[in-house]
């Protein structure tokens, strides 16, 4: 089944009785080539580019709930590659780079919506760095403008320029940046994998991986147990339990991120802005409500939903800088579970197991990395070597101290990202 | 979330710095190597349950607590002084 205008004009025509289920449900087979543990964003993307790019479709995609369930439809759904240190520059500038070409690629509308990202800059030094990081930016391939105060006030006059505490200096924008449907984006890849004969099974919980002599054998799951040549952890959120069953212990302490959703209005905000200052971020949906988070809860934490200091402090932020805000009500809020890595960045890399990889620690990047995340994990799982855009994001930086990617300069430290 | 400092009583969690797991108070020997150093200041078990984490309660007494918690449910189940916990 493809989409296109003329087949939605066909449908509403005749009844909508033509559409049909986008994947097949599997059940587990006994064997596969690769099992993939996680039937999230990452997991889904990382099945299809096995199949499209390698030619390897006996992969089946375990879920322990339903496809999509987890953090890819728990996040902000901000998209954007405005990094600043080699290793996630590269990696995220190929992924919006996979972002840009999507939709055509899928025949899927993840509502793509490139309308730019603007940091906020607030102080001569800030200005310095956001100077820098768009030189580096550029360097890497990708846009950066500076957006001066008499800029800035054309494209953003809704924000306060009149307060004091945290006076606005101008900002850097990213035209290539902005936000997509995070759901729609799980269905395509569950529906470009299923497509070319990946088995998509939900409600299958993975409960131990077989490992034999260092050799990765297959996983036992609530399904029964399933062989595989080789196994992919893709489950940022839960990387430490199951990493657990193959005798691992990660650099990774799981934390939630709140963020929050308006009712929706008529459209406003055209970007997506970030307070440099004062941990906020805000964009407007498609259906017009404001979508809006903050930093880190900052404490170890599984349960998906924060606690309310940090509620007041994003709705703070917020009003300090778009006072007009402040008369939309908040109709709910939520909390993804981020696997935070020391250095605050992620890891794509081979494990100690034999046919065993792993793909953790996305940190705040999980969401715009989907793309980017599975095309360099099936080069990984099919290949046996990383893809040239990943090949920094290992997993011993931490023992070695070699190629440590910590963006914000607080030093690779667990309670600090 | 309120803290039971064993000083000050049940606090609010803003008064408090969180340092992360309390593996902190296990610092290997100096010469461990780098394998049980890496273990010490990077790998965590990071339990999704009962967890046993350090605070610092900046805003209060000062004192270095060890706080035994749910990290499923945000339960707060008990606290003592981290150099009793050390002991």
């Amino acid at each position: 089944m493809r989409f296109s205008g003329l087949r939605v004009l066909r449908e509403g025509l005749t009844g909508n009785r033509g559409w049909q289920a986008h994947w097949r449900d599997a059940s587990p087979k006994a064997a596969y080539d690769v099992v993939i543990i996680g039937g999230g964003g990452h997991g889904l993307s990382t099945a299809y580019y096995l199949a499209r790019e390698h030619g390897i479709t006996n992969v089946a995609v375990l879920e322990k709930g339903y496809l999509g369930g987890g953090n890819v439809g728990r996040n902000t759904t901000i998209v954007r590659a405005n990094y600043f240190l080699p290793g996630n520059s590269e990696f995220y500038s190929h992924s919006l780079k996979l972002w840009e070409g999507l939709e055509q690629e899928l025949n899927y509308n993840v509502m793509h919506s490139q309308r730019g990202q603007i940091v906020l800059f607030h102080s001569d030094g800030q200005r310095d760095a956001a100077i820098r990081r768009g030189n580096a930016m550029r360097n890497q391939g990708d846009d950066a403008e500076l957006l001066s105060i008499g800029q800035l006030k054309k494209v953003l006059p809704y924000l306060d320029y009149d307060q004091g505490r945290f006076p606005i200096y101008g900002g850097l924008l990213q035209r290539r940046a902005g936000t997509a449907r995070h759901d729609a984006v799980a269905w395509g890849y569950a529906r470009g994998a299923s497509e070319r004969g990946v088995d998509l099974i939900q409600n299958c919980e993975v409960t131990g991986i077989d490992i034999e002599g260092g050799v990765v054998k297959g996983v036992q799951t609530s399904r029964g147990a399933i062989r595989a040549k080789k196994v992919a952890i893709i489950v940022a959120g839960r990387s430490s339990q199951v990493a657990a069953m193959a005798g691992m212990r990660l650099p990774i302490e799981s934390h939630v991120l709140q963020a929050f959703v308006t009712e929706g209005l008529k459209p406003c905000i055209d970007h997506v802005v970030s307070f440099g200052m004062g941990h906020f971020y805000i964009s407007q949906s498609d259906k017009g409500g404001l979508v809006f988070g903050g930093d880190l809860d900052m404490y170890a934490s599984y349960a998906a939903r924060g606690n309310l200091p940090l509620v007041e402090h994003v709705m703070e932020a917020g009003m300090t800088l778009m006072p007009m805000i402040g008369q939309a009500k908040v109709l709910r809020s939520w909390g993804g579970i981020m696997d935070m890595s020391p250095d605050g960045s992620p890891i794509i890399d081979r494990s100690p197991v034999e046919g065993l990889y792993l793909n953790c620690g996305w940190c705040y990047g999980g969401f715009k990395a989907v793309p980017g995340s599975g095309h360099c994990m099936a080069h990984l799982v099919a290949t046996d070597r990383p893809h040239t855009a990943a090949e920094r994001l290992r997993l011993d930086r931490f023992r070695t101290g070699r190629g440590l990617m910590d963006e914000e300069g607080t030093g690779a430290q667990h309670n600090l990202h | 979330m309120r803290l039971p400092c064993p000083i000050c009583g049940e606090r609010d969690r803003r008064e408090f710095y969180y340092a992360g797991h309390a593996v902190a108070l296990e610092r290997p020997q100096e010469g461990a190597g780098a394998e049980a150093w890496d273990y010490y200041v990077h790998n965590r078990d990071n339990p999704c349950g009962e967890t046993r984490d350090l605070w610092f309660h900046e805003s209060g007494c000062g004192a270095w607590i060890v706080v035994t918690r749910d990290t499923a449910s945000h339960a707060v189940l008990g606290a003592v002084l981290a150099e009793e916990a050390a002991r």
